[in-house]
């Protein structure tokens, strides 16, 4: 199982950085979804992995999986999610108001075209 | 225990939904509001840092639960004082864009800016690593919708770079978390430094990565070179008011630095063995240069302020990774005054902007209100190059001196000196371009097109000036009292037991009956 975890976070977060590295703005978003994904699931095993134990105390239990992790990974989902919302709708302005979606800086001329533009 | 540490976070989450919910079509409600917002929130900052002045750590327990479960609050020297430093730039910075009307081109302007401050202030002050990262996204969600404020393309575009880039770093901030958790077991930072001293030489692989990527993370906010890039096209296209108030934002990952690199990773701690001297002076060093080389090389006057905050950045951190009393003494010293003179910059740049076609740095027609508008430039720009007789040069000197006893004192001077050099012609250069040699271009005769900015514009920019020559003139007792600061960081004692052994509801920690739970917890 720990293999299995290991794996799935280190090809999530493979794939998520060659997709960060691209040029437009689709699979820049595609590729940080990935990393979040390989990091909540990170989170989640940062508190050591157990199968069939409960998180609270309970009577006649001797063996319990680690509660804050969950509660972290909660939060880390949240806010990944509406972060990676707002990223998608920012750059949807852009894309609209550009009719281009380079992450990067593009050279000169078109920049002040698109200045004069606005 | 009183519930004044919390009111800085509090005042202005309450705030936000209120100017959205009952004043949203209102803008002079929101204007009043939000002053008067910012003014308790000066007021409440002072209490605090009064309190903190005599080295009392202030502890505030989160539903009264103890230490290492429940979340604090903890307001120390360092952290009140940025706390009042905060709220003292956002007033300015708010006056600012009452008076340009700034706030008025897009919808939410105040509502943002209270989460904005919410964000900041509880950065500042909480006492837990992943409490950290939260605020760093309360800040960061609403600096997105700040830094788009007013909407256009080119400024879209580089709000799309800004978010990307911060996305990245969140996430690089969570694999550090995750970490540090899987190591040690806490993320309450009284509880790391603890554990993270406990751990045995052989065990120190996973720790290692950890405070490297933590580093990294804070290195983005702190727009250390190599990790520099998202800052100068976010800064130079955000709106005015919103990158004065980001000066304060690049201070948060500088501040963070101090704090887990004092506290949780001590420099003679082994784990971290090589980290600041090795890896982060170097990099300052860069920072400071390509700073200052952006300074001279730019086009733009609104780039040449990014710039020039990428260089005082890189001097803040030149003066950290020393990480003696004396180099963090000046580091904080040097923090105000950047911040400042930052914001003053920024402003001073949408003055010029208000008065003229654009920001191209070539010969054109001067400005609206040229004379005033370029002394403020002039004294902005004296105090960011590090001139005398202002807060800049005392600054640099105090980091100079602080770099003394240190092994590196050669590079750090032929760099600072050098750079400093630099800028001060690249200041010069722009400077006389845009308002000098502006007096030699034919006057159309014609009426201007641009208005005079309002009083209220000057106002808010001079009274940054007017604190940019308090903190020369009061350098001394600054200076001091930061080197109080500098000493409470490096015994961090009094603040471990504050936060460990304070009781809260339902646990002891001294109490048998619950060391079983706190061994399960972990």
């Amino acid at each position: 199982m720990e293999f299995l975890v290991a794996s799935a976070i280190g090809i999530l977060t493979a794939g998520g950085i060659y997709l960060t590295l691209r040029l437009r703005t689709f699979p820049v978003i595609m590729g940080i979804s990935l990393l979040t994904y390989a990091v909540n699931v990170f989170i989640f095993a940062s508190g050591r992995l157990t199968v069939g134990a409960p998180p609270i105390l309970s009577d006649g239990v001797t063996t319990y999986t680690d509660p804050l992790p969950q509660a972290l990974v909660l939060t880390a989902i949240v806010i990944s999610f509406g972060m990676t919302a707002v990223v998608v709708m920012i750059g949807l302005g852009a894309f609209l108001g550009s009719d281009d979606d380079h992450v990067d800086d593009q050279p000169e001329a078109s920049n002040s075209k698109a200045e004069g533009q606005s | 225990m009183t519930h004044w540490l919390i009111t800085p976070i509090v005042l202005p989450a309450l705030l936000a939904p209120f100017i959205v919910l009952a004043a949203r079509y209102h803008i002079g409600i929101q204007r009043s509001f939000s002053v008067a917002g910012v003014l308790a929130l000066i007021a409440i900052a002072l209490g605090l840092c009064i309190q903190a002045s005599d080295g009392t750590i202030l502890l505030y327990q989160l539903s009264d639960w103890a230490a290492p479960f429940g979340i604090v609050l903890v307001g120390d020297r360092l952290s009140t004082m940025m706390v009042l430093l905060t709220a003292v730039l956002a007033l300015f910075v708010l006056l600012y864009a009452i008076g340009s009307g700034w706030d008025n081109r897009g919808r939410h302007f105040h509502a943002l800016f209270q989460f904005q401050l919410m964000g900041i202030m509880g950065a500042f002050l909480t006492g837990d690593l992943f409490n950290l990262f939260v605020f760093f996204e309360v800040l960061l969600i609403a600096s997105y919708g700040l830094m788009i404020h007013g909407g256009g393309t080119p400024r879209l575009r580089a709000g799309v770079q800004y978010v990307l880039f911060n996305l990245i770093g969140s996430t690089l901030f969570l694999f550090a978390l995750a970490s540090i958790y899987a190591e040690t077991g806490t993320l309450n930072m009284a509880d790391l430094a603890n554990r993270v001293a406990m751990i045995g030489a052989a065990d120190t692989v996973g720790i290692r990565v950890a405070a490297v990527l933590l580093l990294l993370v804070f290195a983005i906010k702190a727009a250390v070179v190599p990790l520099h890039f998202w800052l100068p096209s976010s800064y130079a296209e955000a709106p005015a008011p919103v990158a004065a108030l980001f000066a304060i934002m690049t201070k948060v990952g500088a501040y963070a630095i101090i704090r887990v690199y004092t506290m949780i990773f001590p420099p003679d701690l082994s784990v971290t063995a090589g980290l600041h001297d090795v890896w982060l002076m170097p990099a300052a060093l860069i920072s400071v240069v390509v700073g200052m080389v952006g300074v001279l090389a730019t086009k733009k006057l609104d780039r040449l302020v990014a710039f020039a905050v990428i260089g005082s950045m890189g001097m803040v951190m030149v003066s950290i990774s020393l990480f003696t009393p004396e180099g963090i003494a000046a580091a904080l010293y040097y923090t105000i005054h950047s911040t400042l003179a930052a914001a003053a910059l920024f402003l001073i740049v949408d003055l010029v902007r208000t008065g003229r076609a654009n920001l191209d740095l070539t010969s054109q027609p001067p400005v609206v209100g040229n004379a005033l508008t370029a002394g403020m430039f002039f004294a902005g720009a004296i105090a960011m190059a590090g001139l005398p007789p202002l807060s800049g040069f005392l600054g640099k000197l105090l980091v100079l001196n602080a770099s003394y006893e240190s092994g590196l004192v050669i590079w750090i001077w032929a760099v600072v000196l050098g750079s400093s050099l630099i800028g001060i012609v690249g200041f010069v250069r722009a400077g006389s371009i845009v308002f000098w040699k502006a007096q030699g271009e034919a006057q159309t005769g014609a009426p201007s097109e641009f208005e005079r900015p309002a009083a209220l514009s000057y106002i808010a920019v001079g009274g940054l000036l007017s604190l940019l020559i308090a903190l020369s003139v009061f350098a001394g007792q600054v200076h001091g009292y930061t080197t109080t600061m500098a000493a409470q960081l490096f015994a961090p004692q009094p603040y471990m037991s504050k936060v460990l052994d304070t009781e809260g509801k339902l646990s002891k920690p001294v109490a048998d009956d619950h060391s079983s739970t706190q061994e399960e917890g972990h």
